[in-house]
């Protein structure tokens, strides 16, 4: 390919086109909001009218009153990302998107465990906590509560183990996330 | 002053001189300030028919078009209109009325959640919650509805808070402050560039115009760009009047029911420059089949289109009447030698030796609907500007109507609704009032929204509507007849109405004419009477419109 300004002819098979391509991993899109009524429905419904599926979303303030964040986690193996966040920016109230490079990312959420557990398993279930780095936050007589805090997949990793031990319910936040170093999020 | 009197100063600000709407129980404040800000109000009898007009002043001028509304069905009513604005990019301002504040949650009286039932279909919207935010929004949905890529802005405004007495300071209500939104304009001059050599090297290109190249005023710059390049160019349904037809490049619209010249060249070229436009499917036919051997050039004003439904390999974002200058400059700047064409223009031509558009002729004096349109097209010497409902009338009238400057075909290409043609009519001659209007009109569509003849008769507003009347909804029909083994279901309008009698009824002029010799004649008295008139144009009932692409075939594959 010439260089701009020459004459020189340009090969048109030289040319890749762009866009609409599915990266095959996840996503996480950090998005800035005004903080105004009725934004979270204008995302969701540009979402569900586009057929993007979210995979989860987790709303916060900021250190700016006036805006919020949306952590927003998608499949790119599903959707065109390029395509989520073009339509995403096309709405009035959306500030800034940052598509978040997983290296340079650290992203957390919290999940809370409810675990069936008698006076034998408690022990156990208390013992894969401090493994995971988990809390126990409540305990009944046939029930522990745990609270686990990091990556997806150390959740994931965790609900696997407390499966066999009955699981009651579990509740997530879907992850938040924020950029590494002095780099703005 | 009271909220509405300062809605009136905002849209007197924003250079509004005509708004088309209906009063009801939570807009009354709103025609209390109408009565005497000096803004003409032209009552509509339906919102939807607001909803159009306000989108056939839009298109026609290229103006904010603004229509007003109460709450609850008011606002429901208004629905179509928006959608298609948002569809067709018509820059519009929805003012509805809504319930007092404290009735707002509880299914008052003629409640309904308008932002919420409208927020698929708006650019954006305003709920008011605080009436001294009322002047900054009304001004911030002029300002986003006009700029970027245009579209419909819904202002939804509490009865009680209407009413409220608050300050309007022109010069600090007109301050943007939405730190969101932001347009492109320029365009990247590297991928400008990069397009003029890609254009320079292409042996077998074409320039595929959209409404983008209307919307955003850039008709003359494509042309240049177009003589400059001695480049084909095809229009979308959209884009009609983009560039001067007849002309010796231009190869006729494209798409569904577009030339087989200009499908064909789509199909075979090397390179295909789209500007404003969305490759959308009527155009693309079977995407996977789509221009198999072309590079795409596509410069849009929304960056979402780029590479939506056709991935691009020289994206330009920005506004087309910026970027179309520095393309043709780059452009000539490398002396491309025309002759790289030659073989091309040679099978262009040939395609349009063996593949001009044709119909059979009057027999038994029975009137042709293609004739009815070139009729149409001799008698206003192409220059009318022409509304349309949707249909196979509104195709013909794409196909036969040689639309040589831009804003003068007005019709609802995206969201393709019936009933749009005369309430936009009303909107486009109130908007140009030295111009002659025509809505060109399907049996089936009219009778969706015929009560604005009542409005064109109260406000003086002489369109002239002619029906393409085959009593059937012809487009179904057709595609019953090709597709579902004519199996005729529901599609037969019989005789009714008397379109005479209805004109007559509402005050208008009613004329009819059913002999193919006449149809001249017919419509010039119809343009020539005072007043509005609806000229019944009796045509040939079980006429395909062809040539066609089957819906989901590709387009060397046209049928007819």
């Amino acid at each position: 390919m010439g260089e701009p300004g020459t004459k020189e002819i340009l090969r048109l098979e030289d040319l890749e086109a762009a866009g609409n391509i599915h990266t095959g991993r996840k996503h996480v899109l950090s998005v800035l909001v005004e903080n105004k009524p009725g934004v979270l429905t204008r995302i969701a419904g540009l979402f569900a009218r586009r057929g993007f599926n979210i995979d989860t979303l987790a709303v916060g303030p900021t250190e700016d009153e006036s805006v919020s964040r949306m952590t927003i986690v998608l499949d790119g193996a599903a959707h065109p990302i390029d395509q989520v966040t073009k339509q995403l920016h096309k709405l009035v109230n959306v500030i800034k998107i940052r598509d978040l490079e997983p290296k340079d990312t650290i992203a957390r959420e919290m999940a809370l465990f409810k675990v069936s557990a008698d006076g034998q398993s408690r022990g156990e279930i208390m013992q894969l906590a401090e493994i995971f780095r988990a809390r126990i936050i409540d305990v009944s007589g046939r029930t522990v509560t745990i609270e686990v805090t990091g990556m997806a997949d150390k959740i994931e990793a965790f609900e696997l183990m407390v499966r066999p031990f009955g699981l009651v319910e579990m509740v997530r936040t879907g992850e938040i996330a924020i950029a590494r170093g002095k780099s703005q999020t | 002053m009271r909220a509405v009197d300062a809605i009136m100063e905002c849209l007197k600000a924003e250079g509004v001189e005509s708004v088309f709407g209906i009063p009801g129980g939570a807009n009354l404040p709103t025609y209390d300030a109408l009565y005497d800000a000096g803004i003409r109000n032209i009552l509509c009898r339906h919102e939807q028919g607001a909803g159009h007009a306000a989108e056939g002043y839009a298109k026609a001028s290229g103006r904010v078009g603004v229509a007003l509304a109460t709450s609850g069905p008011g606002a429901t009513n208004l629905v179509t209109a928006i959608a298609d604005a948002m569809l067709d990019s018509v820059p519009t301002v929805f003012l509805t009325g809504q319930v007092r504040t404290d009735l707002m949650g509880t299914d008052g009286f003629q409640e309904a959640d308008t932002v919420g039932i409208t927020m698929p279909v708006v650019k954006h919207s305003f709920q008011v919650l605080d009436p001294r935010e009322i002047p900054h929004m009304v001004h911030e949905a002029f300002y986003i509805a006009r700029t970027g890529r245009p579209g419909p802005v819904l202002v939804d405004v509490p009865q009680d808070l209407s009413r409220a007495d608050i300050k309007y300071d022109p010069s600090e209500a007109q301050k943007v402050d939405l730190p969101g939104y932001k347009n492109f304009v320029e365009g990247n001059a590297k991928q400008i560039r990069l397009a003029a050599k890609a254009l320079a090297n292409a042996r077998r290109p074409i320039i595929y115009a959209g409404g983008g190249v209307i919307n955003g005023n850039a008709a003359q710059e494509l042309t240049d760009l177009v003589l400059t390049g001695g480049f084909p160019v095809t229009c979308t349904v959209m884009g009609l009047g983009g560039f001067p037809a007849p002309h010796d490049q231009w190869v006729g619209m494209l798409g569904m029911h577009g030339t087989r010249t200009a499908n064909y060249a789509m199909d075979n070229a090397d390179l295909i420059v789209a500007v404003g436009a969305r490759f959308d499917d009527r155009i693309t036919g079977k995407l996977s089949e789509f221009a198999p051997r072309a590079k795409f050039v596509h410069i849009d004003v929304d960056p979402a289109e780029i590479s939506k439904n056709v991935p691009a390999h020289i994206p330009i974002v920005g506004d087309c009447k910026r970027i179309l200058p520095k393309l043709m400059a780059e452009y000539r700047a490398l002396e491309a030698d025309r002759a790289r064409m030659d073989d091309w223009w040679r099978q262009l031509r040939e395609w349009q030796d063996q593949y001009p558009l044709k119909y059979e002729s009057s027999k038994e004096g029975e009137i042709p609907p293609q004739r009815m349109i070139q009729a149409m097209y001799e008698v206003t010497g192409g220059d009318a500007i022409v509304t349309s409902d949707v249909g196979q009338h509104q195709m013909w009238c794409a196909q036969y109507y040689h639309f040589s400057k831009p804003r003068r075909w007005i019709n609802s290409g995206g969201l393709g609704t019936m009933g749009f043609g005369l309430p936009s009519a009303i909107g486009a001659k109130v908007a140009c009032p030295d111009d002659l209007v025509i809505c060109l009109a399907g049996d089936g569509s009219l009778v969706m929204t015929c009560q604005e003849l009542a409005t064109a008769v109260e406000h003086d507003i002489p369109v002239k509507v002619f029906i393409m009347n085959n009593g059937y909804l012809g487009m179904v029909r057709q595609w019953q007849e090709l597709f579902w083994d004519k199996r005729y279901s529901a599609v037969d309008m019989g005789k009714s109405p008397d379109w005479v009698k209805l004109a007559e009824a509402f005050g208008a002029t009613g004329m009819r004419v059913e002999a193919d010799d006449e149809v001249e004649g017919a419509m010039r008295d119809a343009i020539e009477a005072d007043g509005p008139v609806v000229l019944d144009v009796r045509v040939r009932r079980e006429e395909n419109c062809y040539p066609m692409i089957p819906a989901g075939a590709a387009a060397r594959d046209m049928v007819g």
